[in-house]
């Protein structure tokens, strides 16, 4: 059946591109300065770096060695993230631990470094130590104690995406690819995209276009001829396991290596990372050897990792700046890059890229300072003063939250979907309503991205199936497309399980796919 | 209560409580050889209640096919390691057959094998291929291929079963089927169980309310699909009343496991087993099997101390990860309880594909234990591990019963095997 493609234009003042935090917090401090935005994203919120890493506020105290001026911007960002934005924000405090091997130079002098960054960094006894984390390794020789926090980047970003709707009606486009720009005179004139979701085309007017793709600005920057981004793709690979295995953050006393950091969020823990150069960004996912890598440094801090459960894995990309260099990644500039294109020949065009979820507000502000700018705009930045509003609907992604609210509730007929993180169908109904990126025939990955379901032990095998069942039944779904969803969400989740899945995760493995493939018959659905 | 010493003998000693062990016990029953199970899990528990032979061919597994046993045939050349290969095809019929009348005979009727895999419906509104199913479904299947009008009934409260999804997703090939939502008597408020509604349905008075609500929600329609929770220990019996009641045909669709139709095994044997003179240990786990002189010796324990069962002859049917019958660790899949060799991928890298519904399935599920011609298993140097053990079920290496759709086939079929053998062996 061939569809005649449905054309569609749409005028805004500023297009952002690419929907990880940094382009939410864009969209929300325009929106303060009175500028409509329309972000849009290929896949959706924080698909892709803000939405793979670690979650770690960082106090600065990891770039001490490497970075000072990425450690000094660490240490004042977390300071305003833990009072505008508090509600993303768990202050776990954080400890930096030697063991045996690690440098004992390193490890004394780093109270030191710290102090010129203005970071607070105190060193505490291994008693001390191991009475705030008792699972600490017994090889343990120096510990010190520093404000890192962790940060839940998919509500901060829902809420900076709900805030700017709320101010000026500004909006978020899920699943909209860009497809090339069309330049006139030093301009862009407009951004074809594509929703690839219906495969419609989308003309996209604005005065001013932002990049904001993180690992992907070098793509998008070329679609507008620019030849002066230059990224290198770093990758890593962490590991989430079954129980929270620490109250702070635990960061190996050493120059960042492989496996050295543990930051827990909410009832889980997130090891990691390892960090390899790729060409590519196609076929970035985690392997085995990187888990292996992993469990194996992890366990120097603390051995419980040897023979922890581990739920699911995942990857990001850190974008590098070419011009860093270096012989270790994770030892070049963690710092942003703000690019006008200016010798580009564009006048209304910027990228944004580098820098880390920490710095997200800042790098959010610095491009909206030169956007504004461009516009003959002189409003101020409010996003360091101003707290991030809440909203219902973006509430739902908290760890822990959902059987805190279904229990105040009370409600017998809202019933529990998402058994393993207590998700009700009240928060399915809101998200489908109300949430940033909501739309009538929503994915269940779209669904799951805005809420905790299937992110338990059972990874979604079970709430899968009722979240799809539910929809059906509420007439989102209404064809053989809801098994499709269905089907493609196992597939999105089974990237983060299929390089954990040994001991009880095994077990789980086989029921699930006796469920999906052996009864639903989801691997054969083209010919059911 | 002071702790004793149990000691039991048998002739045959079968390890598991899947489908793979109580088939074992049943065909054992009929032979006259005396037996003791013991399992761990009620891994019976997670069955659907449809038994399928052969429902998808390696190694792509692209249709369903519709003849398993010229299925078997083809199989015979493609995979011929693959333990439904290695039983003759008349063998695999009787063992359906002794199988499927002992359910029968018990109160769970069963269809009949038959030359053809029938469609079973399943809650998502698709088709799964299968030899026999439970006669409380055997009218869904027949309405489906007649294309006769049909309503789906839910329950409010009763989640992960929707009528309008099992409709939107067979509308295409049965356009006279609709869905209706309705209440379970004295359950209309909160979340409702399956297993609950099935025991309730045991009471003759919550039938006769369900079948007034069933029969104005059917309206002028003659056949209806509910979810199954036709009662726990007589189905066929619940669900004959329910239709003299209603002037309705009706049957059953299963819903996610554990559900009814696998628990009605599950208490089903438990109950009728030990009335039939085996000695039934369900919830247990072996900690210890060794082999002496003329057969071999198990220890466990319950709340009530030690266990110990002395046996002629063993079969191994422990299953595979979810039972616990394989242990899959970082460095590899092991079996836990005699370490014996487990014929697997190289390395943890080659376990799964990039895509979870892969049709071609992951080649850790196709992971397992090696048997001899008469299902002995075989140790380290490729002989086997003793001449009284014998291995059944899905633990055993080569085959994918998940791409496969033959879960109840290679556990029903290698049962019937491993059994012959046993009483080859007391002989």
């Amino acid at each position: 059946m061939t569809q005649k493609q449905k054309r569609q234009t749409v005028e805004t003042d500023v297009l952002i591109i690419g929907g990880g935090v940094t382009g939410a917090g864009i969209m929300r401090d325009l929106a303060f300065r009175g500028l409509q935005t329309l972000l849009i994203d290929r896949k959706d919120l924080c698909a892709g770096a803000s939405g793979g890493n670690h979650g770690l506020l960082h106090s600065g105290s990891r770039y001490i060695s490497s970075d000072l001026h990425s450690a000094i911007e660490c240490r004042e960002e977390s300071t305003i993230l833990k009072h505008v934005a508090s509600q993303c924000i768990e202050e776990t405090g954080g400890l930096f631990v030697a063991v045996e091997g690690d440098d004992p130079g390193f490890a004394e002098n780093f109270a030191a470094l710290c102090q010129p960054a203005g970071i607070a960094c105190n060193p505490i006894s291994i008693d001390d130590a191991k009475k705030l984390e008792p699972l600490l390794s017994d090889k343990l020789f120096k510990a010190y104690k520093v404000p890192d926090a962790t940060v839940d980047p998919f509500r901060l970003a829902l809420l900076n995406v709900a805030h700017a709707r709320m101010i000026n009606s500004s909006s978020f486009r899920p699943h909209t690819e860009l497809l090339h720009f069309t330049l006139k005179d030093g301009k862009i004139e407009s951004a074809t995209c594509r929703d690839n979701q219906t495969n419609s085309i989308l003309t996209i007017y604005a005065n001013q276009y932002v990049n904001a793709c993180g690992a992907w600005a070098m793509n998008i920057a070329q679609l507008a001829g620019c030849k002066d981004v230059n990224l290198l793709y770093s990758k890593g690979t962490l590991l989430v396991s079954h129980d929270r295995l620490t109250t702070h953050v635990v960061n190996r006393l050493r120059p960042p290596g492989d496996g050295d950091i543990l930051v827990p969020g909410g009832t889980v823990s997130v090891l990691g990372t390892t960090s390899i150069r790729v060409d590519d960004l196609i076929t970035v996912k985690p392997t085995v050897a990187e888990i292996d890598i992993n469990v194996r440094e992890g366990t120097a801090m603390i051995p419980a990792l040897a023979k922890a459960r581990y739920i699911r894995a995942f990857s990001g990309v850190r974008p590098l700046l070419q011009s860093a260099g270096g012989s270790d990644d994770r030892e070049a500039t963690r710092g942003f890059a703000l690019l006008d294109h200016s010798t580009q020949n564009l006048s209304n065009f910027c990228t944004i890229t580098g820098g880390k979820l920490t710095t997200y507000r800042l790098m959010a502000e610095k491009t909206s300072d030169l956007v504004a700018g461009r516009l003959n705009n002189s409003e101020p930045c409010q996003t360091h003063v101003t707290p991030l509003p809440d909203e219902e609907s973006c509430k739902w992604t908290e760890p822990g939250a959902s059987p805190k609210y279904w229990y105040k509730a009370n409600d017998p007929e809202d019933m529990i979907l998402c058994e393993c993180e207590m998700v009700p169908q009240s928060a399915i109904d809101e998200i489908v309503k109300d949430a940033p990126g909501a739309e009538k025939e929503m994915t269940l990955k779209a669904i799951a991205l805005r809420s905790r379901a299937g992110k338990g032990p059972c990874q979604g095998s079970f709430c899968g199936i009722r979240i799809a069942s539910y929809l059906y039944d509420q007439g989102h779904y209404h064809d053989k497309t809801g098994l499709i969803h269905m089907r493609d969400f196992f597939n999105e989740r089974f990237k983060g399980t299929r390089t954990v899945t040994w001991g009880l995760q095994a077990a789980q493995m086989e029921l699930a796919e006796a469920l999906h493939c052996g009864l639903l018959g989801l691997d054969n659905l083209e010919n059911n | 209560m002071s702790e004793e010493d149990r000691h039991f003998s048998a002739e045959l000693a079968v390890i598991g409580t899947g489908l793979a062990g109580f088939a074992a016990s049943i065909f054992a029953l009929k032979r006259n050889i005396k037996t003791a199970q013991v399992g761990n899990t009620g891994a019976v528990a997670y069955t659907t209640g449809y038994l399928d032979l052969l429902g998808s061919l390696a190694p792509d597994y692209l249709a369903s096919i519709e003849d398993p046993w010229q299925g078997i045939e083809q199989l015979r050349d493609s995979h011929p390691r693959h333990p439904l290969c290695r039983i003759p095809k008349d063998d695999i019929f009787t063992a359906f057959e002794q199988f499927t009348s002992f359910l029968g005979k018990c109160g769970i009727a069963y269809t009949p094998p038959g030359e053809f895999n029938v469609s079973g419906l399943t809650p998502a509104g698709t088709l799964k291929p299968t030899l026999c199913v439970p006669a409380t479904m055997q009218v869904g299947s027949a309405a489906f291929s007649q294309k006769e009008p049909c309503v789906i009934i839910d329950f409010k409260g009763l989640k992960g079963f929707s009528s309008r999804q099992v409709v939107a997703n067979l509308k295409d090939r049965w356009p006279k089927l609709s869905s209706k939502r309705v209440e379970f008597p004295d359950m209309v408020s909160g979340e409702i169980y399956p297993e609950v509604m099935a025991r309730s349905l045991e009471v003759p008075a919550t039938r006769e309310k369900l079948a007034k609500i069933l029969a104005s929600a059917a309206g002028d329609v003659k056949v209806i699909g509910l979810p199954a929770i036709l009662g726990m220990h007589a189905p066929d019996l619940v669900r004959e009343e329910l239709e003299q009641l209603t002037g309705l045909q009706i049957f059953e669709i299963p819903t996610m496991p554990p559900s009814v139709p696998g628990i009605r095994l599950r208490e089903m044997f438990e109950q009728l087993f030990p009335q039939k003179g085996v000695t039934l240990i369900p919830q247990q786990k072996v900690d210890r099997l060794v082999f002496i002189e003329n057969g071999a010796q198990l220890s466990l324990n319950d709340s009530f101390g030690p266990i110990s069962i002395h046996a002629k002859s063993v079969i191994l049917a422990t299953g595979r990860f979810l039972s616990g019958g394989l242990k899959a660790g970082v460095d590899g899949v092991s079996e836990p309880l005699l370490k014996l060799p487990v014929t697997q991928p190289d390395s943890r890298r080659e376990w799964y594909r990039e895509k979870y519904t892969d049709r071609r399935g992951h080649a850790v599920n196709s992971a397992g234990i090696e048997v001899d011609s008469s299902f002995r298993p075989l140790d380290n140097h490729g002989r086997p591990y003793s001449k009284n053990l014998f291995a059944a079920g899905v633990i055993l290496a080569h085959q994918d019963w998940i791409r496969g759709r033959c879960g109840a086939g290679v556990a029903i079929a290698t049962a019937y095997k491993a059994v012959e053998e046993v009483e080859k062996l007391l002989k």
